[in-house]
């Protein structure tokens, strides 16, 4: 029997679980404007991050990428890009490589429109018209193989690696069996397990996909260890100690659960959007919420499943985040952030295959337009773009 | 009768369960469980908060940390079968800047 969604297809064929008008500043001087827009204009979604201008090439490059790919991400109908006039970042191939997916794109320049009033008055006639012009498109029925799924656990416990990631885990497997793509990432979450990935990579631990694993999680270790101290405390968090995890490995072993027992594709880069691959794919991304989920809506997945033990209630400005609680004392207390109860698990009500099917069955209700718990109270605006330099 | 309080291993070759039980204090008795379902009874040492692990055997300073059927760090110190385990006794091995050569 085959498994259907509702979504919105796009003139390139991608399949959206959302029809949003995407307000994209291309560097940080630009958000003011971007976000009374976004105020101002119904079925908008703002990308306020904090980078663009007095970076490193390569990075000024990552963040042109990266919002190159959130405004292609099938999610968006309509883009508006909002620039200063001076910033470090490519506008122009910004608008161009958007405007490639056949999607309506506007530009604004603050400099050249005469300042911030009048760009704002400007931005919010064009973001009227992007909105009114995609408002009619209609849902249609599309296979479950052009999901791409992101998965992610943040605020972890020692319940999330026993309960709510076996439940992801479960979903990932299921939707990798459909054709589907399923990505993970939090690089930082591999240390102590990047052996049991390597070894699940496409061609074993020493194939291109196995060296490829090794080589993300050594830069990442290096980068922590380069300041020269013991970086508990930042990985694990407090809250992670407090939780009962002692360790980056115990963390880690504890993470890399949510990916299921699939083989291993490849290694994505950080802005790099998935075009046809299938199966289970890593993204090269820190574990930080703002930063991997900016990462993940890049990859082009229409939604993401994020497991959590102490209760992180985050979600993002274009990809539906759906929250599935490990620790059952959390959902009891923070019931109106948490999507799903994995915590009857830990409680021995129900096995890890119930709460999975339980799983599967909200994320096609979720991409058919079920709101999660964070986008109806728009908890939604948690982004920022992981660069590698410092700002200079 | 009193509540089960259970902890639980993950891997047959784990040196540590896990409790997910709240009010366990110094001298509780749990039951350790594995993944086949085999249980054994120990006493705590400590007070052992919700989610957090003791050890099920002895495990001398030094000695690897096991869950999941792998290493999560090194003992700091030497524990007792029962006793609370985690960062006052335990270890990470992995990003730590702070030791030379990046091991001890």
């Amino acid at each position: 029997m085959s498994v259907t969604f509702q979504g919105y297809v796009r003139s390139n064929g991608k399949v959206g679980s959302r029809n949003l008008v995407a307000v994209i500043p291309s560097v940080i001087c630009a958000t003011d404007v971007a976000q009374a827009v976004c105020r101002a204009v119904q079925g908008t979604v703002g990308f306020f991050h904090h980078q663009g201008c007095c970076q490193l090439p390569i990075d000024l490059k990552r963040v042109t990428d990266t919002l190159i790919s959130l405004g292609c991400s099938p999610n968006v109908g309509a883009v508006l890009v909002v620039s200063l006039g001076c910033e470090g970042t490519d506008t122009e191939r910004l608008v161009r490589e958007i405007a490639e997916t056949g999607k309506p794109v506007e530009v604004i320049r603050i400099q050249e429109l005469g300042g911030m009033s009048r760009a704002i008055q400007k931005g919010t006639d064009l973001a009227q018209k992007l909105a009114m012009e995609i408002s009619g498109l209609q849902r249609e029925t599309v296979d479950i193989s052009e999901v791409v799924m992101s998965i992610k656990c943040g605020a972890s416990d020692t319940t999330s690696g026993m309960a709510s990631n076996c439940v992801i885990g479960y979903a990932a497997d299921k939707l990798v069996d459909l054709g589907a793509t399923v990505v993970f990432g939090e690089t930082t979450e591999f240390l102590g397990g990047e052996h049991i990935l390597a070894r699940r990579a496409v061609g074993g631990e020493d194939g291109p996909a196995g060296r490829r694993i090794y080589e993300i999680v050594n830069r990442m270790e290096e980068r922590a260890k380069a300041v020269g101290e013991d970086m508990r405390g930042g990985q694990p968090t407090p809250g992670n100690i407090a939780g009962g995890l002692s360790s980056i490995e115990e963390k880690s072993l504890g993470a890399i659960v949510k990916s299921g027992h699939r083989p291993i594709q490849g290694v994505l880069e950080y802005p790099q959007m998935v075009k046809n691959e299938k199966g289970l794919w890593i993204k090269d991304a820190p574990g930080r919420e703002p930063e991997i989920l900016t990462g993940m809506a890049a990859t082009g997945a229409q939604f993401m499943l994020f497991s959590t033990g102490r209760g992180a209630p985050q979600g993002f400005p274009s990809m539906p985040v759906i929250k599935i609680c490990g620790n059952p004392n959390t959902y009891e207390r923070m019931s109106n952030d948490m999507d799903l109860n994995a915590g009857v698990i830990i409680s021995g009500q129900k096995s890890i295959e119930e709460v999975g099917e339980e799983a599967f069955a909200l994320l096609i209700q979720v991409l058919n337009g079920r709101m999660t718990k964070n986008e109806a109270i728009h908890y939604t605006s948690t982004m920022d773009i992981y660069c590698l330099g410092p700002v200079i | 009768m009193e509540e089960l309080k259970l902890a639980l291993k993950v891997d047959e070759k784990d040196n540590v369960a896990t409790i997910f039980a709240n009010g366990i204090t110094d001298g509780t008795k749990v039951v350790i469980r594995d993944q086949k379902g085999t249980s054994c009874e120990t006493e705590v040492i400590g007070d052992v908060p919700y989610g957090h692990k003791i050890a099920v055997c002895p495990i001398r300073k030094g000695e690897s940390v096991i869950k999941y059927g792998e290493s999560i760090g090194a003992a700091s110190a030497d524990i007792q079968e029962g006793e609370y385990v985690h960062v006052h006794n335990m270890e990470a091995m992995r990003g730590r800047g702070d030791l030379k050569g990046g091991e001890k």
